[in-house]
Formats: C-alpha cells, structure tokens, sequence
C-alpha cells in the first residue's frame, strides 16, 4: 500500500552511532505528531534504530528518510526509508531468516524489524546498495 | 553522555538519565565491570527506566554486563523497563535471559539483598536435620 506524503519529509543522514539515537528521536517525535499511542512509539523508535544501525554496521554511511503518509482513505501512518549505497545484501532469503547474521551480532535485525511494523519492503543489489521500507498505519 | 554510577553500601547503583549511544553503552560496561571490583561491589543495579527503546545492541551490551559481572562474583539487576519498551523489545525477538530484572529500584535493592542472603546461607552449608 503506497502511501501520499502529508508533510514535510525528514532526512537524517547516518554515519555514526549517535545518528542512530538521533534518526530514532525524529522519528519517535513525527510518529507522535501523526497521534501514535506510547507502545507505538517505541515500536517505531525501535525499528528506526535497527536500520540505521544496520546501516552504521554494514554501509557505513547512508542515510534514513521519515514521512508521514496517507492511505488516500484517511488512515495515517509513518513511514521510514533507510538507504545506504553499501555492498548490498547477497542473499536477502537467507537474510530475512531469525538468526542469521553476517557480523556476529543477534542476526534478528531484519525479521525483528518486519515484526515491529505493519508493512516491510526490501530491495537489495549486490555491490550497490540497500533500501529498506517500513511503514505504520495508525490504528 | 556518561552515565552517573553511585556506590550505595555494598551495591553499585548505575542510573541512566538520557538515551545512550552505542558508544556510551560500552563505556558503561567497561565502568561497571571494572568499578565492581575496584570497590569490592556485591551487587550492580542499572536503572533504565529513562530509556524509551531497547534495541538489539543494548540488550546485547546489557546482558554482557550481567554476565561479566556474575564472573567477577556480584550480580546485576537491570530495573524499570517500561512497558513499551518491553512490548518492542519482545516483538523484535529481544530477551534478557539469564539477568535478574525487576520493576524498580526498590525491588532491585530488595532482590540483592535476598541474593545476598541466600549466597551466606549456600557458603555456611544447610543445617542438619
């Protein structure tokens, strides 16, 4: 479900640990705009936070872009764009599995992100780069 | 942003007031682990309750902690997780297995000092029937 943008987008480049506290505060304050209860809230600063630490930890450098939408039914929602021109995922199969893992870390990143949202959209190319798309409607 | 670590009798009491840094969570970490035995601590407490999101990497570094710790001896309690926080925190498949957690300081103190008591009672030996 594509979405209408309804305000200002906001991009906040990623290149450091402290972007990912930041880039997950924007987006927890725009999700509080569009009247998210407090739990979605945290549902979004936690997915915010995931991807661009994916972002930190495999591209190094990219950048996460926040939105509100609208459905074109008058159902509002978040959604947040974390794109990097990193090396790209080589098998997104094997990437959206619980517990996999390139970096040694919990490998829960990208199906725990799926979870947290209500909509998740990959598109990887190897040696060019990632884009992630979570979206969430409000209830 | 540095996390303030206050020594309160034999427990250590680190507060966070502010969202944390990768980088911070690993410098409160290597505080923890090396303060504890700098003061001969019994038991850590660290206080999150200022924390809005839990994510894969301070679990990670919060479980660390308690596990470093527990092998120098003392152990750890993580207190106050709010309840948002819990909910993300399960839904991306988080979990603090193996760390003591409790709902606020006070029952974090309370929980050391049964831990505390129960350690004395296991080194004296139960008493013969």
């Amino acid at each position: 479900m594509k979405g209408a943008l309804i305000a200002d987008e906001l991009r906040v480049s990623i290149d450091s640990d402290s972007d990912i506290v930041s880039a997950r505060q924007k987006g927890r304050e725009l999700a509080a705009q569009c009247g998210f209860p407090s739990t979605e809230l945290a549902v979004v600063a936690t997915a915010i936070s995931e991807l661009a630490r994916n972002i930190v930890r495999y591209a190094v450098r990219g950048e996460i872009v926040l939105r509100l939408i609208d459905n074109h039914g008058g159902k509002r929602g978040v959604e947040v764009i974390a794109a990097d021109d990193g090396p790209g995922i080589p098998d997104l199969t094997l990437a959206m599995q619980d517990g996999y893992s390139t970096s040694g870390s919990l490998g829960l990143g990208l199906p725990g992100v799926r979870r947290l949202m209500d909509e998740f959209d990959i598109v990887s190319e190897f040696g060019k780069g990632t884009t992630v798309t979570v979206r969430k409607w409000k209830r | 942003m540095q996390v303030p670590i206050l020594k309160q009798g034999a427990y250590l009491i680190a507060t966070v007031q502010s969202a944390l840094t990768d980088e911070d969570l690993k410098q409160l970490r290597d505080a923890l682990v090396g303060q504890v035995s700098k003061v001969r601590a019994r038991g850590v407490i660290v206080d999150v309750t200022a924390l809005d999101v839990i994510d894969s990497f301070a679990t990670r570094t919060l479980r660390d902690v308690a596990h470093m710790i527990r092998l120098r001896g003392a152990e750890t309690v993580i207190v106050g997780i709010q309840p948002e926080v819990a909910f993300s925190m399960v839904k991306l498949g988080l979990t603090l297995e193996g760390v003591a957690t409790t709902l606020d300081l006070e029952e974090g103190l309370r929980y050391l000092q049964r831990s505390g008591k129960r350690k004395v009672q296991e080194h004296e030996g139960r008493p013969h029937r």
